[in-house]
């Protein structure tokens, strides 16, 4: 073992104070203490003085931990950040994707674009609806006339909804101006006179929108766009018995080619 | 292998005492145990796999004090530390009334002293985890330990030379 008459360092007068020496030392330098009062003296001031400190910053130990510092809101901060990174890089790719591609001013614009379709498809629903003796242009015993004929001036193979399931036969179509280019406009009728119109032309640079309401002077009705062609179904009566049909249509009028 | 957060977790109250006996502003030490795990979140990867969780944060969190302080030593000089013992703390009057002696001769202490002390005597690291922490060989944390101590014993002493307080 140790040496008692080994000198006692100072190190070893602070290990006594921590309670860091080996238990056999431990003894050695407590019996040189005894014999040495003036270092004992000390040696235990700075031990009370260790105390006072552990017991002075104990509170803060003792505190519950504020829930900025709880280690799971840190990482759902981390995560959080790392997301909104991600997010902006994306962001920054599509607009330099779209800038690329010269799509980013169409894209711009399509909402506006979507909403003259609307105001031009209501204006030719309202205009041709209370048609008595004309209605429409080429009626619906010629539909496989009007869907050529229709088709061509369009540039797109074109399809006619059928919404008999709903209860409204085909009465026929008519060729309409767009907006600088040609559309085209179907009418419908149920068994009691109510009549509803389909509105469609091509509406380049826009990737596709949702079922969006048009209500416009006394008009109800949906527009969207898919594949490049703008769509309106619209009617006098409510949306809820027009939404049942808007949504045949779109299934019907899923792009072909 | 356990999570990350559950070996962080349990030093966190640790982190926050040493934080707060170095900058006696329990805001200021907030932020800093909060940058403390931010960045022992992000550098979790980086830590040796043998050495203590305990002492790696310690010392992440030293040396963000210790930044903190340079940034500060740049903006100019500030006030000596125990005129940021102000209200806000956790101790009852009662209690700061006694704290004062030996709280604020530690803050009359140097920095490297004071940590010794505060890491050692109030934290129960190792020598050699505070030597780790510090970034200092074993030798020199025994140094400061007796030189801090005795700084410290006679700061106290000189203002109350008959008192002493053993419990």
């Amino acid at each position: 073992m140790s040496d008692p008459d080994r000198p006692v360092g100072e190190d070893e007068l602070q290990a006594w104070v921590d309670g860091r020496l080996p238990p056999g030392r431990m003894q050695e330098v407590e019996a040189w203490l005894d014999r040495n009062p003036a270092e004992a003296a000390r040696a235990a001031q700075y031990r009370a003085q260790r105390d006072e400190l552990r017991a002075r910053f104990a509170p803060r130990h003792g505190q519950p931990v504020p829930p900025r510092l709880r280690v799971a809101a840190l990482q759902a901060r981390r995560r959080e950040a790392f997301r909104r990174r991600l997010t902006s890089i994306a962001a920054g790719l599509v607009l330099l994707l779209a800038g690329g591609a010269g799509g980013w001013l169409a894209r711009g614009m399509a909402p506006d674009a979507s909403a003259m379709l609307a105001a031009d498809a209501v204006d030719a629903h309202k205009l041709f609806v209370t048609e008595v003796r004309h209605p429409v242009e080429v009626p619906a015993s010629q539909e496989a006339h009007l869907v050529q004929w229709l088709s061509n001036r369009l540039g797109r193979k074109l399809r006619v909804p059928d919404l008999a399931p709903l209860g409204f036969r085909l009465m026929g179509g008519r060729l309409l101006p767009g907006d600088g280019a040609p559309a085209a406009q179907f009418m419908y009728e149920d068994g009691k006179g109510a009549r509803l119109t389909l509105y469609m032309r091509a509406e380049p640079g826009d990737a596709g929108t949702g079922f969006e309401l048009v209500e416009r002077g006394g008009v109800t009705g949906f527009r969207w766009v898919e594949g490049g062609f703008g769509y309106a179904v619209l009617a006098d009566f409510g949306r809820e018995r027009l939404l049942p049909v808007a949504e045949a249509v779109h299934r019907q009028l899923t792009p072909v080619e | 292998m356990p999570d990350r957060a559950a070996l962080i977790e349990p030093h966190i109250p640790a982190l926050r005492r040493y934080a707060w006996a170095l900058c006696r502003d329990g805001h200021e030490a907030d932020d800093l145990v909060q940058d403390c795990l931010e960045r022992a979140l992000s550098a979790w990867h980086l830590r040796r796999v043998e050495g203590s969780v305990r002492a790696w944060l310690f010392a992440i969190l030293h040396n963000g004090f210790l930044s903190g302080r340079r940034r500060e030593g740049r903006r100019g000089p500030h006030g000596p530390l125990e005129e940021a013992d102000e209200p806000g703390q956790d101790a009852t009057q009662e209690d700061r009334l006694v704290m004062h002696n030996v709280v604020t001769a530690l803050g009359t202490l140097p920095d490297d002293q004071r940590a010794v002390l505060l890491l050692v005597g109030v934290e129960d690291l190792s020598y050699a985890e505070a030597a780790h922490v510090l970034g200092v060989p074993v030798g020199t944390v025994m140094s400061r330990l007796s030189r801090g101590r005795e700084r410290l014993r006679r700061a106290v002493e000189g203002e109350r030379p008959t008192l002493r307080r053993v419990k």
